[in-house]
């Protein structure tokens, strides 16, 4: 990667974040995340107890189960707007006329992007810490650090999901059709369209588990869980699967590395054909 | 330095620009005119690598990739409507600082020449401007860069008479690069080029050569006395930066490029116009170099 290539990258992601910072997405997204954290802990929800959860685990368990059903649909439906956006307002036509390259210009974008969506969330847990230590609750920082972690991997993933569906609509209406429709799919395949699959099709039980693996949403939501209760007791039997094949360890490496190849290659994909077709 | 060999552009198989043939030249200004879907903007987009096309674009000879960076950077455009970006002013001037090589303290004194304090909105969000301050701050941009050509989508649209007077002396003074200025009307642009070119239906009709007028600080004076006190009319004859000498009388400096818009302004109001004078003695009309018919 040549020095002009970063300059280039970095002039990108720089006007993106000043763009972004200031529109009314970021300020909600960022108001929903902290207000979310704050919400939970003037509730009093660290001081419960659930399934042996307290103190500050209790906190995170809870947060991290909202960020999962928030989280991706914040991604989808701010982002998948954003290239067919720019392009319909005249952004585009007007900053592609700079000798800037296409790759820059798009991962750049994609990069003040990823900032912009996993800062708000860290920093949430970050004031869950701060909390935590105000209150006297033990710090569970290895538990933290995994979670920013996983965090990050699934914004990556949607974000580039968004940016793939972003580079293939033609206008924001179907961008947001299709991300919402894409949203609900993932979702109702958490649970819902598994088990009536599975019983239902009577499908061979590898198939639903491959099924829920492949699903970036269930891969977040089950090594969330697997960080507080190792044996996954609350999984029941599909825990046997998962302990039997990845391990804790490897289930977490999983759930880190494959949303976020996942959504490497989605933005890829999205650069492809950006490049590809008429930009404006 | 730019020629278009048999240039066509399609959108579901309609052709919007048409084998389109052109050479422009270093020095060229070209008074881009048609109707709304003429043709226009999409030659500029082409031109800028914004579309996939067919037949080809050279530069200096040299055909390059639909979008190429290297001639990218000696292209400056304004687009007619200016992009509502929300970033502040200063970051989008940085950002063209940086990608352009454009000279920042050039960059200050043109907007002062277009009467814009670049320092003074730097950290305004650039879509919270006027529309006339927009447009100044696009024109800044695009006059500051050291490029060979300059494309223009009605570029003084927005512009007072006082910005467009400096924005006139602008142009004149670059006089070594190529422009092509596009706008619905011909006599908004005609005084600034010396090359007319028409598209119709995505075909050129007309390439004429005309006079150069195009000169920096050529103006004259003017003196209009009205019959009557007019507001309107008034505010009209301020915002060209005229001031009332007299009761009713008012004088003011008319640049060359601009002679036939402002006596259209006058026009409208021809029922109150007591008296008009220029002050200097007229210079000959424009002669048509060559003219070309192109069918």
């Amino acid at each position: 990667m040549s020095l002009s290539f970063v300059r280039g990258l970095w002039l990108a992601l720089r006007l993106e974040l000043q763009e972004s910072v200031r529109s009314r997405w970021f300020i909600l997204y960022a108001l929903v995340f902290f207000g979310l954290m704050a919400l939970l802990a003037l509730t009093g929800i660290s001081e419960s107890r659930v399934l042996g959860f307290t103190g500050l685990s209790r906190l995170l368990v809870t947060y991290i189960q909202i960020t999962m059903a928030v989280l991706p649909l914040f991604i989808l439906v701010t982002t998948a707007r954003s290239l067919v956006g720019d392009r319909e307002a005249g952004n585009l036509e007007y900053m592609l006329s700079f000798p800037v390259a296409l790759s820059q210009w798009y991962w750049g974008k994609f990069l003040g992007r990823l900032l912009l969506v996993v800062l708000p969330v860290v920093g949430a847990l970050l004031l869950a810490l701060v909390y935590g230590a105000l209150r006297g609750h033990g710090l569970p920082w290895q538990h933290v650090s995994l979670y920013a972690g996983l965090i990050a991997a699934l914004a990556l993933c949607f974000l580039g999901l968004a940016f793939l569906i972003s580079s293939l609509a033609r206008s924001t209406e179907v961008a947001l059709g299709v991300s919402l429709a894409i949203w609900l799919i993932l979702v109702a395949l958490l649970d819902l369209f598994l088990l009536s699959i599975l019983i239902r099709a009577q499908f061979d039980p590898a198939f639903i588990v491959g099924l829920a693996l492949a699903n970036p949403l269930q891969t977040f939501r089950t090594a969330a869980m697997i960080l507080f209760d190792p044996q996954l007791i609350l999984l029941g039997p599909a825990s046997y699967v998962i302990l039997d094949h990845f391990g804790v360890t490897g289930y977490v490496v999983w759930a880190l590395a494959y949303p976020a190849l996942l959504g490497l290659a989605f933005a890829a994909l999205g650069f492809w054909r950006f490049a590809r077709t008429d930009l404006v | 330095m730019i020629t278009t060999s048999n240039l066509s552009k399609r959108f579901d198989h309609r052709a919007v620009l048409d084998a389109i043939d052109l050479a422009i030249g270093d020095g060229d200004r070209i008074a881009l005119v048609g109707s709304n879907g003429a043709g226009k903007t999409t030659l500029f987009r082409c031109l800028l690598g914004h579309y996939h096309y067919e037949g080809a674009i050279a530069f200096n000879g040299a055909a390059p990739m639909r979008r190429d960076e290297k001639v990218l950077a000696r292209i400056a455009f304004v687009p007619q409507l200016p992009p509502p970006l929300r970033m502040p002013v200063g970051e989008l001037v940085r950002f063209a600082e940086n990608s352009t090589g454009a000279d920042p303290a050039r960059m200050t004194s043109i907007a002062q020449g277009l009467g814009l304090e670049l320092d003074a909105v730097a950290h305004q969000p650039f879509n919270r401007l006027s529309g006339g301050q927009k447009q100044k701050v696009l024109v800044t941009i695009a006059l500051a860069r050291a490029a060979d050509l300059f494309i223009f989508d009605e570029p003084a649209a927005n512009l007072d008479p006082a910005a467009r007077a400096a924005f006139i002396d602008l142009l004149a003074a670059r006089q070594d690069a190529a422009m092509i200025i596009a706008s619905h009307r011909l006599e908004e642009v005609a005084p600034l080029v010396n090359r007319v070119i028409e598209l119709d239906r995505g075909r050129i009709v007309l390439d004429d050569a005309v006079a150069d007028r195009l000169t920096a600080g050529d103006a004259r004076t003017a003196t209009v006395r009205l019959r009557e006190a007019h507001d309107p009319f008034a505010r009209a004859l301020l915002q060209w930066g005229f001031g009332e000498s007299r009761p009713l009388t008012f004088t003011g400096s008319i640049p060359a490029a601009d002679y036939y818009r402002f006596l259209g302004m006058i026009s409208r109001y021809a029922s109150v116009v007591d008296a008009f004078h220029f002050g200097e003695a007229p210079k000959p009309p424009p002669a048509r170099k060559a003219r070309r018919h192109v069918s």
